[in-house]
């Protein structure tokens, strides 16, 4: 609890966690599991619960069913000013009334922490994020960014254990949240406290974290790594929040371990079946489909489709395509440069391996929640 | 050049500032009167009925007794308004509204009304000509600007910085100290002001819980006019006006020292 502890990362573990406001659930029965020292963000689109999470966890709101722990800890009814945990807003909140160092200096003052030890910390909190020149300005002489990187600086400056951040960095345009965001990355490298970071757009989300929770209307639709959530979602919703993908869709047969989908008169196979009763969609990433000519020779394994070039984007290090197939839906290629070239109204077939696709149950929620 | 419309956008508002202020700079040439008379012009120039102020225990006691009054009323209208504030301001919309109606009724009910309602309920009390008397009936009348000048206040008051303040790990009281009241303290200031004038300037009720064992300035003013035709309330006039208007520009000095930083 004191300030002068060494800050190594506090564990977080919620169980069977629920928080209503009045007859609406806006965390609905959660499990969250935050090992020291990790960087844990929670994903998800605009009210799928992620703030109500950190309320949570911070304190600021009551948790109606469930138990939290922190630090093997059960924080239940401790107050948000005796948890001891950083806390970055979205807006920066910082004291308007005083100045850079005043404000980094105003946790040090509570916890009693005094004269050459507090400058001391100050400085040093200030120096980390870049900003030990701005001491003895106001708030309101600093830009969006500089007040974030203040806003860092204060709640890191008492060593909490656990940091928090609501989309810290939202207000703040591409290239500064680009630069910010390996910053942070850095400073968490150094600390070794955990973080907790909020985001609702999975690029960040990918850039920072060792591991990623995706939230999807008051619930937790799957925790992993990046690379986990892309290669092996375990729902569409999450399939389709994480990277770009194209969703097939047609009548399933199955027959053993197969499952055959008929799009638009072809047939698609993939490896696996679903549960009895689950309608299969098969979801695919851009750079596991490769556009070839028709007539090419097939692969084995290979699964192809025909269709028609709507839309040729040239990346530079590729070129990206929007494929029409004969049922409507639109693919979505990326080739590597040096692919064969197609122009707009190009018929092609759209190829890709059995064991690129991904097979999941369709969830109409997920096409909803995305617009 | 500037155009017709804003000359006589300009000539209009100098009409509008004589209006507003010619009562006042009628009085201070009274005040130095060098007869016994409030006729205007004033006749002559003497310091005397400014000696006369500060020598008659009438004047001098009825002045201490407003400042005392008036700055008690100050402390207490000033905390009771701004604990008022948060309340309606923190509570639920419909709530606070309804709140807020009713304790600003004091401002809003003819001064007769609530001095009769007073003097009645005084009469039993024993209230009547003491300070707590003139304090209590004050206060009530004070509350609703120091409301209205505090809820201004909190209303443009971030209340994310109080969460924030706590995750810094302060209580609430700490909170408040630190945080709420330092930014919301020139609605807190400007309420204290409009309390102690709000009292330092009361008449009605006043004449009606007065005795002659106290008297606050207003009366004393009031019945010496009434009395005699005596400059000395000119005098008294005069000094009060030089008085807020150094308070105004102390103040207006302040704001603006602290825009520049
Ligand atoms: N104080 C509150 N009262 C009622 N509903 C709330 C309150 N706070 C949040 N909610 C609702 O809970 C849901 C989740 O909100 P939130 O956790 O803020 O979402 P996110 O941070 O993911 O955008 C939203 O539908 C929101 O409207
Ligand atoms: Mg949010």
């Amino acid at each position: 609890m004191h300030a002068s502890q060494p800050s190594t990362g506090a564990a977080i573990e919620i169980r069977k966690a629920s928080k209503r406001y009045g007859a609406f659930t806006a965390l609905n029965d959660i499990d969250l599991d935050i090992r020291p020292g990790e960087f844990m963000t929670l994903l998800g689109p605009s009210g799928s619960g992620k703030t109500t999470t950190l309320n949570l966890i911070a304190g600021f709101t009551d948790i109606t069913s469930g138990t939290l722990e922190i630090g093997g800890k059960s924080v239940t009814g401790l107050p948000s000013h005796k948890r001891n945990i950083g806390v970055v807003f979205q807006h920066y909140a910082l004291f308007p009334h005083m100045t850079v160092g005043k404000n980094v200096a105003y946790p040090l003052a509570l916890r009693g922490i005094k004269g050459d030890e507090r400058a001391k910390r100050v400085r040093r909190a200030l120096d980390m994020v870049k900003m030990a020149d701005f001491a003895h300005r106001y708030p309101s002489e600093l830009s969006g960014g500089q007040q974030q990187r203040v806003a860092l600086a204060r709640a890191l400056v008492f060593d909490p254990p656990l940091l928090l951040m609501d989309e810290p960095l939202g207000a703040l345009d591409k290239k500064l949240r680009e630069w910010l965001q390996l910053e942070i990355k850095r400073i968490h490298r150094e600390l070794g406290t955990t973080f907790v970071y909020v985001t609702h757009d999975q690029e960040e989300a990918l850039v920072l974290s060792d591991r990623i929770a995706v939230f999807n209307g008051g619930r937790i639709e799957q925790i992993g790594t990046g690379r986990e959530l892309y290669d092996t979602p375990a729902t569409l919703f999450v399939g389709r929040f994480i990277g770009e993908s194209t969703v097939l869709r047609g009548s399933a047969e199955v027959s053993g371990d197969e499952t055959a989908m008929v799009i638009g008169g072809q047939r698609v196979f993939a490896h696996g079946r679903l549960a009895d009763g689950a309608r299969p969609v098969i979801l695919l990433r851009p750079e596991r489909v490769a556009l070839k000519r028709v007539g090419a020779d097939v692969v084995a394994g290979e699964n192809r489709l025909t269709g028609t070039i709507a839309e040729a984007i040239y990346l530079g290090s590729g070129s990206k395509y929007e494929v029409r197939l004969s049922d409507g839906t639109t693919a979505v290629a990326r080739s590597p440069l040096g692919a064969a070239d197609f122009v707009i109204g190009d018929t092609v077939d759209v190829t890709f391996l059995r064991s690129d696709l991904i097979l999941l149950p369709d969830d109409a929620s997920a096409d909803v929640t995305l617009t | 050049m500037p155009s017709f419309s804003r000359i006589v956008l300009g000539l209009f508002c100098l009409l509008v500032a004589i209006l507003l202020l010619a009562p006042t700079l009628v009085v201070i040439p009274m005040s130095f009167n060098g007869n016994k008379s409030l006729a205007f012009p004033p006749v002559g120039f003497s310091w005397q009925w400014y000696a006369n102020f500060f020598s008659s225990p009438d004047w001098t006691t009825s002045f201490s007794n407003s400042l005392i009054v008036a700055l008690i009323v100050a402390v207490v209208a000033t905390v009771i308004g701004t604990l008022a504030a948060f309340g309606v301001s923190r509570a639920a919309a419909r709530t606070g509204g309804l709140l807020r109606a009713l304790l600003i009724t004091p401002m809003v009910v003819p001064g007769v009304v609530l001095a009769i309602g007073i003097y009645a309920v005084y009469l039993d009390t024993h209230l009547v000509g003491t300070v707590t008397g003139f304090v209590l009936a004050h206060t009530m009348l004070a509350i609703p600007f120091v409301l209205i000048a505090v809820q201004a206040s909190l209303e443009v008051f971030d209340r994310r910085l109080e969460t924030a303040a706590s995750s810094l790990g302060a209580g609430r009281l700490t909170v408040f100290r630190t945080v709420t009241l330092p930014l919301i303290l020139p609605g807190v200031l400007s309420g204290a002001l409009f309390a102690f004038i709000t009292s330092f300037d009361e008449i009605i009720v006043a004449l009606f819980i007065t005795s002659p064992y106290l008297k606050t300035l207003p009366v004393q003013i009031y019945s010496s006019i009434t009395r005699d035709a005596d400059p000395t309330v000119a005098a008294v006039g005069t000094l009060l006006f030089l008085a807020t208007s150094l308070i105004i520009i102390a103040g207006l000095l302040l704001g603006m020292r602290r825009e520049r930083t």
